[in-house]
């Protein structure tokens, strides 16, 4: 058998297949919209903060491929009740993990060390950045659509 | 993109669900407004071999041009401009075994001769004064600069070896892979295939239950085989089939029937990994 177990590990299909915290959140004082034209991938990330910069709850809700849904559903297992400066050190742990700057996974990002593998993967990376990347920008309600489009275009 | 520039309007023929133009429609589309018709001859997201002929010769017959987008055809389809009788016709290199970044526009002497350049530079001028330049006769015209000389060498052989094979044999080839790639795959419960047009090319456009395409890709990718994944690029193609994209499996003139067997393999492999 081919491998490919170290991109679709057991714990990714369960989440995307049954995602933690889905579907919009209604008392979110924080969201952000995420996309990613080239593989039409569509995420909207829902954020409570309390007053003390406690992630309270997080939900998202969109629609993609397996990796992209897994990764939103278990960062925000990982997220919940979690300071933003603690999110925010693991986004860039996440980020340099999947994109291969970092040799071995840190020990602090758990369970998301899961996605490790797919750094050998490159068309795959921003499928599993994608929910970081709308995180980022809920935090910071930033009001444009966060795209992962880096305006190389998309192929035909 | 011409609509921005001269506030032209887009009209869209509608196709049914097997992917198939309505000529009734498009007949109902052109009015006396209509300045061009600009049709695929081979949709690259469905496979369909759209009746081109027919276009043109309706067309004309209201005095409308007609652009054929032929990329996707050109390897795959017999394609005798003068016959079909269109205005213009334009493919990529790169669609017929050649380099990247050479093409043809193919377009009538006399509407080529009519149109003004699109850019300035080397070659395609024919005399010049401070007063006036006169522009060298097409296709000098619309050639400014150094051409892209190496990709033109390797264009022409890569013409060269496809018309020495010849392209109804290719064409033979890959429908004898339609048909077989078509029977196989339909008998996988989970394929839907979309784009089920009578005449069609070797591409069979699918999606596989609840899994997205791009994860097919990668599965498949990992068991060396190689298909298009995603949305190719037609956006309102996949909203009219409303799925967000789909796995594309192509078939070449290199390709053969045991490959074929390889993919509804690895598509099960796919299954079972979502099981």
């Amino acid at each position: 058998m081919s491998d490919f177990s170290d991109l679709y590990q057991d714990l990714i299909l369960d989440h995307q297949k049954s995602p933690r915290n889905f579907g919009e959140l209604a008392d979110a004082n924080h969201h952000a919209d995420g996309y990613n034209p080239l593989c039409g991938d569509k995420l909207t990330l829902y954020l409570k903060l309390d007053d003390v910069g406690t992630i309270q709850d997080i939900h998202f809700k969109g629609s993609g491929c397996a990796i992209s849904k897994a990764s939103a559903s278990m960062m925000t297992v990982a997220l919940k009740g979690k300071k933003t400066s603690e999110a925010e050190h693991l986004f860039h742990e996440f980020h340099d993990m999947v994109m291969g700057k970092i040799d071995k996974a840190p020990e602090d990002l758990g369970k998301l060390k899961v996605f490790e593998g797919v750094k050998e993967y490159p068309a795959r990376v921003k499928c599993a950045s994608l929910a970081w990347h709308t995180m980022e920008a809920a935090l910071h309600n930033e009001k444009d659509v966060v795209s992962t489009d880096d305006g190389k275009g998309s192929e035909g | 993109m011409l609509c921005e520039e001269k506030g032209a309007k887009l009209k869209v023929i509608p196709i049914n669900d097997a992917g198939e133009l309505l000529m009734d429609e498009f007949k109902k589309l052109v009015t006396s407004k209509t300045k061009l018709i600009a049709v695929t001859h081979v949709s690259n997201a469905l496979g369909t071999i759209n009746p081109i002929a027919q276009i043109i010769q309706y067309a004309h017959s209201k005095g409308v041009l007609v652009l054929i987008d032929g990329a996707q055809s050109i390897p795959h389809v017999k394609v005798d401009v003068q016959a079909l009788d269109c205005d213009f016709y334009a493919f990529s290199g790169h669609k017929i075994y050649a380099p990247t970044g050479i093409g043809v526009l193919y377009g009538k002497y006399k509407l080529l001769d009519a149109m003004p350049p699109y850019q300035g530079g080397g070659d395609m001028i024919a005399s010049i004064t401070f007063e006036k330049t006169t522009y060298a006769k097409p296709p000098n015209k619309f050639e400014a600069g150094t051409p892209h000389i190496a990709g033109v060498i390797g264009l022409g052989a890569a013409l060269d070896y496809v018309s020495a094979i010849g392209v109804d044999k290719i064409a033979a080839h890959e429908h004898g892979l339609l048909v077989y790639g078509t029977q196989a795959l339909s008998k996988i419960k989970e394929v839907r295939i979309i784009g089920t047009a009578t005449m069609k090319a070797g591409v069979i456009s699918f999606t596989l239950g609840e899994i997205h395409p791009h994860d097919i890709g990668t599965i498949l990718d990992k068991q060396g085989v190689a298909i298009r994944a995603g949305h190719h690029c037609a956006q309102p193609v996949m909203e009219r089939f409303d799925i967000p994209a789909t796995a594309r499996a192509s078939f070449g003139l290199y390709n053969v029937k045991e490959e074929i067997d390889v993919l509804v393999t690895a598509i099960q492999k796919t299954l079972e990994v979502f099981a």
